[in-house]
């Protein structure tokens, strides 16, 4: 079932890339969304050249998207080329959930992004955790858009 | 915390527990639309004591004002109608000897509350009368005896009492909400506790606002609070005496602590826990420190709260794909699975009476508080809105307080969070007057039992 869903959203987004790179003009991808993922840069902060800060996730969803995968692997390069840098990853979650909900899907996003650091050789021990919930949205916005903006898990660095 | 200091000093000179057959009687148990007519006489004061209570407390007519806390008590209950002061033709001192029925029976009144106040040895000395207008006989007499600065409780136990004595069931007005103020733009809300009685005066910040806090709740035996806390930027759940100002972290977990609630006995806590992406509910006995962990899935797990005896734990999952509630019993065994309709399900919590769980529902973008019996059958929606969670009922169980926050606009603004109450009954909705915005309102319970 989830397994399912993991796939149909992987899926989604390729073939919503496909169709993206097909239609090769910008004004295209002005949508910034792809099903309720994010996909824009309007609040996207860099933690280097290249390295953009922050992924994004789908209603209720902790899953890494591609983009997500991508834009985490550049975070990853970067920390192991700079190896005194230790960071925190902010997770977030939209306002329509309840309060103590929201903490807990927080947590498992920053966590889905841990995780992926890991795995492209980033140690443990250089990753904390800090979910804000509902509490620290970036768009003050009431509407899918904002909503999907304020998805999202934050790599911050932390010295 | 002076006031909290219960030193009220409850003297019952007479009390006719009168289970006679009396005329008028409130039925709480439907939606009221005819209110009952009151007429809430002010409290006379013979000239003296009235001077001196206005050195002591700085009160120009004490009588007065403790009458209009009842009065006020007995309006937003929805459940009395208090009638115009205009109106009274009988002065309120001989009132209070002995009511001219036809008087009060002229302006429809069908319940009177008379009384008098005195300075006795500057002690502040209240007592009250209930009559039933329709039946010509008193229906109560009561005296109390406290610090002149518990005036205002006072007020709240004289409505406890008559709500009582007319409806059969425990009054809820002698209590206070502790909650989250807010202020500050949407993205960078600044957050402090904050107490204030049930009506909403003597509001006080608990917390100075330089750290995020979320969630208080009572503990129901006692003037201890438990809530969240990111100090030094460690989400952990945190114990704080009101009456002191101690406060303490719950437990040494390695991650974020949170949804925290006592157990009915007010000797545990129970909370969730995060680490590596999953939350689970774990107890924490107050007294020898052990902790338990009560459900073990990799699912969210959150939002606990105990049945009134202890014995079974209510709370959220998103095991089946989205968040619905659940029951097991207090050891986390036998996990059922109780909500079922359309939507996802959260925040239950038990009614104090043991019969009913209290949640949100989220279904097709709108936001409800409701009701259902705790096998998850008779479901019944309260209210309806852009965004509102969390009910917390007052301790009688009939009244559900809880929290809205407002869709903005196309720019982003206009965003308000604010504490709503409605009757279990689904009428009476009203808003909840705070200093500033507020959200996560937790009830006590009655100050004096």
């Amino acid at each position: 079932m989830k397994l399912n869903k993991i796939l149909q959203n992987i899926l989604l987004v390729v073939l919503a890339c496909i169709a993206l790179s097909a239609c090769a003009t910008k004004k295209v991808s002005t949508s910034q969304l792809q099903g309720d993922v994010y996909t824009g840069t309007d609040t996207v902060e860099y933690l280097a050249s290249g390295v953009p800060d922050r992924v994004f996730f789908a209603t209720n969803e902790s899953v890494l998207t591609t983009a997500s995968r991508e834009t985490l692997r550049k975070q990853a390069a970067w920390l192991r080329k700079n190896s005194d840098i230790t960071v925190v990853l902010e997770g977030h979650a939209d306002e329509r959930g309840t309060r103590e909900y929201n903490l807990a899907l927080g947590e498992r996003r920053a966590n889905a992004a841990k995780d992926y650091l890991m795995t492209y050789g980033v140690s443990s021990d250089r990753i904390s955790v800090l979910s804000y919930g509902k509490e620290r949205p970036v768009d003050s916005g009431s509407n899918p858009l904002a909503w999907s903006k304020n998805r999202r898990s934050v790599t911050v660095k932390a010295n | 915390m002076r006031c909290i200091k219960f030193f009220l000093l409850l003297l019952i000179i007479f009390y006719y527990p009168t289970k006679s057959y009396s005329l008028i009687e409130v039925d709480i148990t439907r939606g009221n639309l005819n209110p009952l007519p009151i007429a809430v006489s002010p409290l006379s004061t013979d000239e003296k004591s009235r001077k001196s209570f206005e050195s002591l407390i700085k009160k120009k007519n004490i009588g007065e004002e403790i009458s209009s806390i009842v009065e006020n008590n007995l309006k937003i209950s929805g459940l009395f109608n208090p009638l115009s002061k205009d109106a009274f033709l009988q002065a309120p001192d001989i009132a209070n000897l002995k009511p001219r029925f036809e008087d009060w029976n002229l302006i429809k009144a069908q319940a009177l509350i008379t009384g008098k106040v005195t300075n006795v040895e500057d002690k502040l000395r209240v007592e009250f009368r209930l009559w039933d207008v329709l039946a010509g006989k008193e229906m109560m007499a009561l005296a109390f005896t406290t610090v002149p600065t518990n005036w205002r409780r006072v007020g709240h136990i004289i409505s406890d009492k008559v709500y009582e004595r007319l409806t059969g069931e425990k009054g809820y007005f002698d209590t206070r909400i502790i909650y989250v103020s807010e202020e500050g733009p949407k993205t960078k809300r600044i957050k402090k506790l904050a107490i204030m009685d049930q009506d909403g005066a003597n509001n006080k910040f608990l917390t100075l606002g330089n750290e995020l806090v979320l969630t208080p709740r009572f503990d129901p035996t006692s003037q201890m609070v438990t809530y969240l806390s990111y100090f030094r930027n460690l989400p952990r759940v945190y114990l704080l005496d009101i009456e002191t100002g101690m406060q303490e972290v719950v437990g040494d977990f390695p991650g974020m602590t949170f949804a925290p609630r006592f157990s009915p006995n007010g000797k545990k806590i129970i909370m969730s826990f995060a680490k590596d992406g999953n939350s689970d509910i774990y107890t924490m006995d107050l007294e020898n420190r052990i902790v338990e962990k009560i459900t073990n899935h990799p699912s969210i797990d959150t939002s606990p709260s105990y049945s009134p005896d202890g014995k079974f734990i209510s709370f959220n999952s998103d095991r089946s794909g989205y968040q619905q509630i659940y029951i097991m019993k207090n050891d986390g065994s036998n996990v059922k699975r109780i909500s079922f309709g359309k939507g996802i399900y959260g925040t239950p919590v038990w009614s104090p009476r043991g019969d009913l769980i209290a949640f949100t529902k989220l279904h097709k973008g709108k936001f409800y508080i409701g009701v259902m019996r705790t096998d998850g059958s008779g479901e019944r929606l309260l209210t309806e809105n852009f965004y509102q969670e969390a009910p917390s009922w007052s301790p009688n169980g009939r009244v559900l307080i809880f929290y809205r926050e407002t869709k903005t606009n196309d720019k982003g603004e206009g965003f308000s969070a604010k504490l709503w109450s409605i009757d279990l009954t689904g009428y009476n909705e009203r808003m909840v007057k705070t200093p500033t915005d507020g959200s996560d309102p937790s009830w006590s319970s009655l100050l004096s039992k």
